[in-house]
């Protein structure tokens, strides 16, 4: 219990000096002649983000037609139908979208950078950057928390659309109403605070899935079992952050 | 952890040629947490030679040979790099003094995501203001020289063991480093790929004129390749001699080391009726 407070701590010190570097490099390596490379950039957003629309689509739209499913059956009880578009439109732009992407990327992204950092800690790939003087922080993780903190957002917006036009198509349907009424009566219901509030949520999931990722896969022990330990063990502790973080961001931004 | 002036003396290097020295390490001492792994080790390499630092498993040559790289802090001692202290470098700096070092990895530790050439170019793409063009040439140069003409566009995991270890070579020489490492090259290598691969060790300082520094367990290669050999057993230098120094050398150790015997271990009858016992 002991060893494993120390352990988190540690984890945690180190997390909080892996985001120092990155944006030290971020914002200083021009100027020492060591820039961060936009074309590993560009290949982390390409890899995190592009490749992960299809499966951000399908999720986004099941996610939009089930909350109009539960909410045209909630609202039902009390006969309040036509106010379906109100609790979906701030549900999905507020909890489920950044919620729902920030889960994903965790599971597909946060735990592709610890395995891979991993498998580069065992086949001595991060001593070789170190001795050719590169170093590591600059070279594989600005790049990746760069490319999420600009994909996340995106993702998230993506699937804002996508869930309201899914939810909009199923209530439409059942409603008798036409898309347009429905869809103007969402945007009459959302404001901008409401999109900064899911957005802003998954700039800090962006952060806290590379962190996790990188902690994990570069501490990692123990040849190619560790690499499998590391890589569930990001995906563990990547979703609980998100969600605690989730929780705290909601009670501190409402109040 | 004492104070350099209360130690012993390490071994002399007797057969050290006369050129400038490149690298010298003075009473350091490592500790992995609480074991203590290097004791006092000191050690001169001068420019131009091939030193091999031989030992069995368990010596410290690795963690030596980590040291020597600046990739770990030791815990007392100095070392001194082309002239540079380590310990007295800030990042920037050590990044600048590692531009003149090559490393060729056990295993290459290519980068699994980038073609070999891609692999040779990184170096030069960070450290060197060169067009695309430039930099293709001097990489197929660099394979050239290690016998990997025209494998640039495969993927580390299409090569051999001994490819990849070339490979490792080729990026380790695309700066023209002043000195060059190699940790373990013989390892996983048949006989005739490593006595090969000794021969570019040679071909190389020869072609290069470049310092060398070898940190392998294998003799034979050993043997082939140094000007001078340091003697590792558990933790401590026990010998910085020639090849033919070290045949001579009347240290019931070192013999056993070369003629491959195992030691005889010293029997601790009270440890042993301790463990027994279930006592630490």
């Amino acid at each position: 219990m002991g060893r494993g407070a120390v352990r988190s701590l540690d984890e945690i010190g180190y997390s909080a000096a892996l985001l120092g570097e990155s944006l030290r490099w971020v914002f200083a390596g021009r100027r020492w002649r060591q820039p961060v490379r936009l074309a590993a950039v560009a290949a982390q957003m390409t890899e995190m983000g592009i490749l992960a629309l299809p499966i951000a689509t399908l999720l986004s739209a099941t996610v939009g037609l089930m909350l109009a499913i539960q909410s045209l059956y909630s609202l039902g009880l009390f006969g309040a139908e036509s106010l379906a578009h109100v609790g979906i439109a701030l549900s999905v732009t507020r909890e489920f979208s950044p919620l729902i992407m920030g889960i994903l990327v965790a599971g597909r992204s946060g735990s592709a950078l610890a395995a891979r950092l991993a498998t580069m800690s065992i086949n001595q790939e991060l001593d070789a950057l170190k001795v050719i003087g590169v170093d590591p922080v600059r070279f594989l993780v600005a790049p990746a928390l760069l490319a999420l903190v600009v994909m996340l957002p995106v993702l998230t917006m993506w699937a804002n659309l996508v869930a309201l036009a899914a939810a909009g198509l199923y209530v439409s349907t059942a409603l008798d109403l036409s898309m347009a009424a429905y869809l103007s009566g969402t945007i009459a219901v959302l404001s901008p605070g409401d999109l900064w509030h899911g957005l802003g949520k998954s700039t800090l999931f962006a952060v806290l899935i590379v962190l996790v990722g990188v902690v994990n896969g570069s501490l990692v022990a123990g040849g190619a079992e560790g690499v499998g330990r590391a890589t569930t063990r990001s995906v563990v502790q990547g979703i609980s952050a998100i969600v605690v973080t989730d929780m705290i961001f909601a009670f501190v931004v409402t109040q | 952890m004492g104070a350099p002036g209360s130690r012993r003396p390490g071994p002399r290097s007797p057969a050290a040629p006369d050129g400038a020295a490149v690298l010298e390490v003075h009473h350091l001492d490592a500790h992995y947490g609480s074991v203590q792994v290097l004791f006092d080790v000191n050690l001169t390499v001068q420019a131009g030679e091939v030193m091999v630092i031989m030992g069995g498993s368990g010596s410290g040559k690795s963690t030596l040979l980590r040291h020597l790289l600046g990739l770990e802090v030791p815990s007392a001692g100095s070392l001194t790099v082309l002239g540079r202290n380590m310990s007295r470098l800030d990042p920037l700096e050590l990044t600048g003094l590692r531009r003149q070092m090559g490393v060729a990895f056990q295993g290459g530790a290519l980068f699994s995501s980038m073609t070999v050439a891609e692999n040779v170019k990184l170096p030069l793409r960070e450290h060197a203001e060169l067009d695309e063009t430039t930099m293709d040439i001097i990489a197929r140069l660099k394979l050239e020289v290690v016998d990997l003409a025209g494998v640039g566009d495969l993927m580390p995991s299409e090569l051999s063991g001994g490819m990849l270890k070339r490979a490792a070579v080729a990026r380790a020489i695309v700066l023209d480093p002043k000195l060059l490492f190699f940790d373990e090259p013989s390892a996983g290598l048949d006989p005739a790929v490593a006595a090969a691969f000794d021969d570019l060790i040679l071909r190389l300082r020869q072609a290069m004129d470049m310092t060398i520094v070898v940190v392998t367990h294998e003799m034979e290669s050993a043997f082939k390749i140094a000007d001078r050999i340091t003697v590792l057993d558990r933790g401590r230098v026990l010998a910085v001699d020639s090849a033919e120094g070290l045949r001579g050398n009347p240290s019931r150790r070192i013999q056993n080391l070369l003629n491959r015997r195992p030691e005889d271990p010293e029997v601790d009858a009270a440890g042993y009726l301790r463990r027994l016992a279930g006592g630490a």
